[in-house]
């Protein structure tokens, strides 16, 4: 057994686990976090993506223990309170989710992405970048959509608050 | 239509949990003193089970209980069951070999459950299963149906002698050799649909619970019908009697028809929970679901397309063998015999037809309905062999469909279904204009200068939904009726639930359903509930499968929402001193048409609550329910067309434009109806790039993960094109046809064609995968 100590969604939690335990277990199961999803046994679906210091990880590629220290988001701590994040409103808004099971590690995916890429996205390039993410009821169309448009939101909202700044 | 109503575009009311995490999925459950199993499989395609050893994982750390199907026999729970009886055509009954939860004298494919291990943790559960050694002589396997029905083959039931379940036949067989006989042409095809397997991204789970102090079980499960299932384990499972058996089928993340059944997983875990004391969860990991979902498909078929001189068919004749893998899942007769010859005459007029279909034991997972269960079989039979007589009578692929369409309507085909309504010519016209069609010869000459084979190719579908009415699948064999029911609850403040027995495992019924109460009452839909998936708050239901929800289960709703007007007319008539045919409901409120006299629909509600003043002799109360059971199925249908570039040097396909158009009836949701047709698509898209069970001639899955099954990714489809021209379905209330799984049944064969078409060559194996294709270029520039 060994000691876990996290920050999660802004609160410091830790815990001990099985030094086989997988993030995904631990936050699943320890911390009772189950927006976070387990798809396959073999790192592929990225149903269990979270951000670890602020990139998409897939949290079953992950020992817990590995990732004591790490500051972690998770789909439950995405929102602003009662506010959605845009991702989230622009999943809900184009019908980018269907079961909804895979749509957890898609947000945290498709967030990480829009941050990587603040010039702004192409169909193409989401579509590359979400190799590790499967979905097998939307048939990626309206995900995609709601990709480009959450990117087209948050870049004007970011231009907004450099307007302000200024 | 209002902005809530029926035909708006409304955005789905379950999102919210999906998006923030608070969705719960079985896994997501947990009961005090829970704990966690695993099962030991059978790592063999067929052997004898000589001797179970469970002592030291009995001694391993956190172990609760280790139990065997000796065990699960003795207490009298029951083998599985198909729930459909197909007689073969010299009468006799199909043959059913027996499928225990737990294996007990012999397993049957890799993945046979054969021992239940119950631990305080899921690790030490799968510790300990690790520990239990078990003895087994091995015999051959068989995984090849065609194989399998070859003298001398393995024997897998002592029931089913040469592993022939049934040997079936629907048609006029005389007629049909006639008309092969005179034609000017006949079109010979071998066919061969692939076995898929569904993978629903949640994988199976089922948690039991068996509270002694009540005498009673709770199964929490990844179900698509937990009324079926609740039905099922009382009647045939022996695990209790229904008033003691409550089955919940919470958040359910997607299902494709592998959630339709009972598996034994569920059975083993109730009956383990009053074996052991406690709560027992299992929860499938992928290449456990691999294993052991039932898959999908697995034909192989030859077709005759007899032709006049006027290019119009005379006759068609089939001839297919069906793998049913090891065990008869729960309907897998009625797949490959009335989900698939009853469709064999698409949208075309065909005088004479005959199909024999002939269902096959082997040494692999239960084969049973993924997404459009036989249709897509049929469709994928005909539309190719449409397209390579096409080619043979040198005529355009879309003018010879033309040619043949059924233009009149109710049309009565030689295979049971009478088509009730439909404009083929119209979904037609709408894909080659989409597509712009007639500008093909340009584009392909574009992609030659780039050194890339463009080709186009098109699928012309039929689907029966609805699968109904409950007389006619009875005389059929159905062991169930494939009705829908539906309860309108009225509360004294006007908010509304409504109780389905459909369950909604992405469809989004919660919106749809209310989008339907909104257009009847103009109540707001976040003032109506659905309520579903679960037995003791839903009496009865038949579930979700076949894009019956629409069709069926809506109807029901429309059926009780017309009692729930009816009385609450009644009473807004005494209340205004009206005439009850005077009361007309607009905008949320009852009102005596042509006056300003009206009274809103919560007060209305109230007074039936209160009952202070109700029409004399009326009960208190506002609450309906209605059972409905179809007149017809329905037959949604439609044209896809797919495009294609294909580089030579790699074998690379990409689909450069997919076109769909379809008809689907009524619409109530048309961003929710686009989804499902965009999910259809990649699955049949999937169906025939990428995706292929494989098992080796021992009977070992060697696509068993991600790994190794190619899931269509992102990057390995295009964006759709989709539109719908839509005829109301005349044989329900709602005039709805469905649109579940038409994606996945009209795909496959337009990318087939566009493959093909593209190479220049007859054929080509799915999935069509990049060193398919480059060795088919290959064999064919030989020539």
């Amino acid at each position: 057994m060994s000691d876990v100590s996290l920050m999660v969604n802004g609160k410091r939690v830790s815990g001990t686990a099985e030094d086989r335990t997988l993030l995904v277990h631990f936050l699943r199961e320890n911390l009772g976090l189950t927006g976070t999803h387990v798809g396959c046994d073999t790192s592929q679906c990225g149903a269990c993506v979270v951000h670890v210091d602020g990139k998409a990880v897939k949290s079953c590629s992950m020992l817990a223990v590995q990732a004591s220290g790490s500051n972690i988001v998770t789909i439950e701590g995405l929102a602003n309170g009662a506010d959605l994040h845009p991702v989230q409103a622009a999943f809900k808004e184009h019908h980018g989710l269907q079961c909804g099971f895979c749509t957890p590690g898609m947000i945290m995916t498709a967030t990480d992405m829009i941050a990587r890429h603040p010039e702004g996205l192409d169909e193409a390039t989401v579509r590359a970048e979400l190799e590790g993410n499967i979905c097998r009821c939307t048939g990626y169309h309206n995900i995609v959509k709601a990709i480009l448009a959450a990117s087209k939101t948050m870049a004007k909202g970011a231009k907004g608050k450099a307007k302000q700044a200024a | 239509m209002g902005i809530e109503g029926v035909g708006a575009r409304v955005a789905r009311k379950e999102d919210k949990r999906f998006i923030t995490g608070a969705g719960r999925y079985v896994d997501d459950m947990v009961v005090p003193g829970m704990k966690h199993a695993a099962f030991v499989r059978s790592p063999h395609a067929h052997a004898q089970i000589k001797k179970i050893d469970v002592k030291k994982a009995q001694a391993m750390p956190g172990v609760v209980g280790v139990l065997t199907g000796k065990q699960l026999k003795a207490d009298g729970i029951g083998n599985l069951i198909c729930g459909w009886m197909i007689h073969s055509k010299d009468g006799s009954p199909m043959k059913m070999g027996a499928w225990s939860p737990l294996a007990v004298d012999k397993v049957r494919y890799v993945g046979d459950a054969v021992v239940i291990v119950v631990a305080e943790t899921k690790g030490q559960a799968r510790d300990a299963a690790e520990a239990v050694e078990i003895t087994y002589k091995e015999l051959k396997a068989v995984v090849d149906a065609t194989k399998a029905l070859e003298k001398g083959a393995p024997q897998i039931h002592a029931e089913a002698e040469n592993n022939l379940i049934f040997d079936w036949e629907i048609g006029d067989a005389k007629a049909t050799d006639a008309a092969i006989k005179a034609a000017a042409h006949v079109t010979r095809m071998k066919i061969v649909n692939n076995r898929l397997v569904p993978n629903a991204m949640e994988p199976r789970a089922a948690l039991g619970h068996y509270d002694k102090a009540e005498d009673h079980y709770t199964c929490w499960t990844t179900s698509q019908n937990p009324h079926v299932a609740r039905l099922v384990m009382s009647a045939f499972y022996n695990i209790a009697p229904e008033n003691k058996l409550r089955v919940i089928a919470p958040d359910v993340g997607g299902g494709f028809g592998s959630k339709i059944y009972i598996y034994p997983e569920e059975i083993v875990c109730l009956w383990a929970s009053k074996k052991t004391g406690v709560p027992v969860k299992w929860v499938a990991d992928r290449t456990e679901s691999f294993l052991s979902d039932a898959h999908g498909r697995d034909h192989v078929s030859t077709v005759e397309m007899a032709f006049d001189k006027n290019n119009r068919i005379t006759g068609l004749k089939v001839d297919t063998i069906a793998n049913l893998g090891a065990y008869m899942s729960l309907f897998s007769s009625c797949v490959p015999t009335y989900l698939y010859a009853t469709l064999l005459s698409g949208q075309y007029d065909i005088p004479a037809i005959h199909a024999n279909v002939r269902t096959v034991y082997t040494n692999t997972a239960p084969v049973d309905a993924y997404r459009g269960a036989g249709r897509p079989e049929a469709t994928y039979l005909l539309e190719r062999t449409m397209e390579a007589a096409a080619r043979e009578l040198r005529v355009s692929p879309a003018e010879l469909r033309r040619t043949n369409f059924i233009t009149s309507f109710p049309h009565q085909t030689p295979v049971i279904m009478n088509y009730d309504a439909g404009d083929y010519g119209a979904s037609l016209d709408a894909a080659t204009k989409a597509s712009d069609y007639a500008g093909f010869a340009k584009r392909k000459a574009a992609a030659a200068k780039k050194g890339l084979l463009r080709g186009i190719g098109m699928s012309c579908y039929i689907e029966a939904c609805g699968i109904a009415p409950s007389a006619a699948v009875g005389s059929l064999g159905a062991g169930v009726g494939l009705w829908e029911s539906a309860e309108v609850r009225v509360n004294a403040v006007g908010t509304i639930e409504v109780l389905t027995g459909s369950h909604s495992h992405g469809q989004g019924h919660e919106t749809t359903f209310a989008q339907l109460v909104n257009e009847r009452f103009g109540v707001p839909i976040d003032s109506v509930s659905i309520v579903h998936g679960d037995t003791d708050k839903v009496q009865m239901g038949m579930g979700t499968y076949g894009s019956r929800s629409g069709a069926v289960g809506m109807s029901a709703i429309a059926k009780a929402l017309d009692k729930v007007e009816a009385k609450a007319k009644k009473i807004a008539a005494h209340l205004l001193e009206a005439d009850e045919g005077d009361i007309v409901i607009e905008n949320g409120a009852l009102k005596v048409a042509g006056t300003d006299k009206n009274i809103p629909w919560f007060q209305m509600a109230l007074a039936a609550y209160t009952a202070h003043n109700l029409p004399s002799g009326m009960e208190p109360g506002l609450k309906e329910t209605a059972f409905y059971d179809p007149a017809n199925f329905t037959f949604p249908a439609g044209c896809y067309i797919c495009e294609v570039e294909i580089d030579p040097e790699t074998g690379t396909t990409e689909i450069v434009q997919f076109v769909a158009a379809d008809d689907f009836g009524n619409i109530i949701n048309p961003m929710i109806v686009e989804g499902q047709v965009h999910g259809g698509i990649a699955q049949g898209i999937g169906q025939a790039l990428l995706e292929g069970a494989h098992y080796d001639a021992g009977g070992q899955l060697l696509t068993a993960s991600y790994m190794d099954y190619t899931m269509p990714r992102a990057g390995d489809l295009p964006s759709f094109k989709v539109s719908t021209s839509n005829t109301p379905c005349p044989s329900n209330p709602l005039g709805i046809k469905g649109c579940g799984e038409a994606g996945a049944i009209g795909s496959p064969p337009a990318v087939i064609n566009a493959i093909t078409d593209a190479i220049g060559i007859t054929d080509i194996a799915m999935p069509a995968s990049p060193s398919t294709v480059w060795a088919a270029i290959r064999a064919a520039t030989k020539h």
